[in-house]
């Protein structure tokens, strides 16, 4: 199964209610996916070179003020690191190619989320319910997210197979569905030099449409795409720093629901996950049409 | 029946296990034969397995198989509905105002489901004798292998209406984008007017029998033809 969520919060004076708005969305759709989560928002890190980036480790106890000290003595970069249990948070001017391959060398445990001037992504083992409390959720503001609750069913469960998946800078997808030909999308994508993370399906779409977009297609061309490249079922839900991206396959045997207010467009795989938003009563519903793109920009 | 007496059952304070328990087992039609639904909040299996003739209201948008299994009732959803509206429904009538999710009537042996708004994908897959009247358009794959029972749908059709149909009649208003294998359009005959104006007149849509095509199966599919090698 899988549950996908997210939210677009139009006016800028709501967007500190993402958090209170969303939380119960993951909780809810904790029911489809309870194996793990995550969530990615989004919001500008400020203006200039900076970049956050969101930093993982299930090593219990682990010291990440040590890694912000070597940060800083490694790398010659200024570097403002905020941990939260499994969660590290480094705003940096740092290229991330130059912290990945720095992480890799120094804190091989470490895994690199996200990076980017506007994601941050969460994600980590457990119901949904545990990780938005362990990671506070209820109380992150921001313009947008998207949030995935997963049961796994081709791949391990562990932090780096949850969703969303994240490939380049502030770009993320989440999926509920399986695809049939991720092995054959993956071994064509190696040869451009694109490389993997995990064993993950969904991590095959992610990595193939953000090497589309940097061959210079938009999201939506890529989308266009990967519907003749894509094999199997899917609701893909993803994100820019601009905007929110919603496709089905053909079948559209995986479900999806739309509402829509002047405060917010929401999407969930299940309409009573959107149940308790104010506003909902009155609000434009509709499940996205198969093969259809529809795209929400703040 | 004329409505004796209303009950209320706010799911917010009951569960939907709670509110079916108190359908199946303790409501005496003689005595209270309307019950209304407050907060469906698109909660799951509401309603399902009713017998017992009483009306039913919604007051909000349902979950997944609402009313499924229904035998008598009258069901009306003031809202949308999820997955398998009226799943295998034996008799009843199940109405909806909003529009419905996949699967809408799948496997009804008989009643009327009634959808004001639109249907999506295999709406009316596997019908067994129920009849299915959608106000606005069906998705792909609807009544795909039909077997008893009538489709109307007042607006269009999604690609492969009634692939591998067998004996289910499917009348369309609108356009058809795709019909699936062994489905043809058929002339119209009286008996086919009188059937969609008698399953209009149910449900209060006002549009012509006369506006309607007929889809039915070619029947190439009844016997195995070993020279098709697979390709129909």
């Amino acid at each position: 199964m899988c549950g996908i969520v997210g939210l677009l919060i139009k006016p800028e004076s709501k967007r500190s209610r993402l958090g209170e708005w969303v939380t119960p969305m993951m909780d809810c759709m904790g029911d489809r996916g309870p194996d793990s989560a995550g969530l990615a928002v989004f919001s500008p890190v400020g203006e200039g070179p900076l970049r956050r980036f969101s930093l993982f480790c299930g090593r219990p106890g682990f010291d990440w003020e040590e890694l912000g000290r070597a940060f800083e003595r490694d790398t010659a970069c200024a570097g403002n690191l905020s941990a939260l249990e499994n969660h590290g948070r480094l705003v940096s001017s740092i290229a991330p190619e130059s912290l990945e391959e720095w992480l890799s060398r120094e804190f091989p445990a470490v895994h690199l989320l996200s990076a980017g001037r506007s994601i941050e992504v969460y994600k980590d083992m457990g119901h949904p319910a545990e990780i938005a409390e362990r990671y506070g959720f209820a109380g992150l503001e921001a313009s947008h997210c998207v949030g995935h609750t997963r049961m796994a069913t081709e791949s391990a469960v562990s932090p780096a197979h949850a969703h969303p998946f994240t490939a380049g800078e502030d770009f993320c997808l989440v999926h509920n569905g399986s695809l049939s030909n991720p092995w054959s999308l993956r071994r064509r994508l190696e040869k451009r030099g694109v490389a993997f993370e995990t064993d993950n399906d969904t991590e095959a779409a992610c990595r193939f449409l953000e090497w589309r977009m940097r061959e210079g297609e938009s999201l939506e061309e890529a989308l266009t795409a990967a519907f003749i490249e894509l094999d199997g079922f899917y609701t893909l839900l993803m994100a820019t720093a601009e905007k929110l991206v919603l496709v089905r396959d053909a079948f559209a045997c995986k479900p999806a629901v739309v509402a829509e207010t002047e405060d917010y467009v929401a999407v969930s795989s299940e309409f009573r996950s959107l149940a308790h938003l104010p506003g909902i009563r009155s609000a434009e519903l509709f499940e996205p049409a198969p093969e259809e793109i529809y795209s929400w920009s703040l | 029946m004329e409505s004796i007496a209303l009950a209320s059952v706010d799911l917010q304070k009951l569960s939907v296990r709670q509110l079916n328990h108190y359908l199946h087992h303790e409501i005496e039609p003689k005595t209270l034969s309307r019950v209304e639904i407050l907060n469906p909040n698109g909660l799951h299996n509401i309603a399902v397995g009713l017998d017992a003739p009483v009306s039913l209201d919604v007051r909000g948008h349902a979950g997944y198989f609402l009313g499924g299994m229904n035998r008598q009732a009258r069901i009306v959803v003031h809202g949308n509905v999820g997955w398998s509206v009226a799943e295998n429904m034996m008799s009843g009538e199940v109405r909806v105002k909003g529009f419905a999710s996949q699967c809408a009537g799948a496997s009804a042996h008989g009643g009327l489901l009634f959808i004001e708004g639109s249907a999506s994908s295999r709406c009316g897959i596997s019908l067994k004798g129920g009849d299915i009247v959608v106000g606005g358009h069906v998705g792909h794959m609807s009544a795909f292998m039909a077997q008893a029972g009538h489709l109307v749908v007042c607006g269009d059709a999604g690609a492969g209406l009634g692939d591998s149909l067998y004996e289910a009649v499917i009348y369309v208003r609108g356009k058809i984008h795709s019909l699936g294998a062994d489905a043809r359009e058929e002339p119209m005959d009286e008996s086919d007017y009188d059937r969609v104006g008698q399953l209009l007149s149910r449900t209060g849509l006002d549009c012509s029998p006369r506006e309607f095509k007929r889809v039915a199966s070619a029947k190439t599919l009844y016997h195995w033809n070993v020279d098709a090698d697979q390709e129909y």
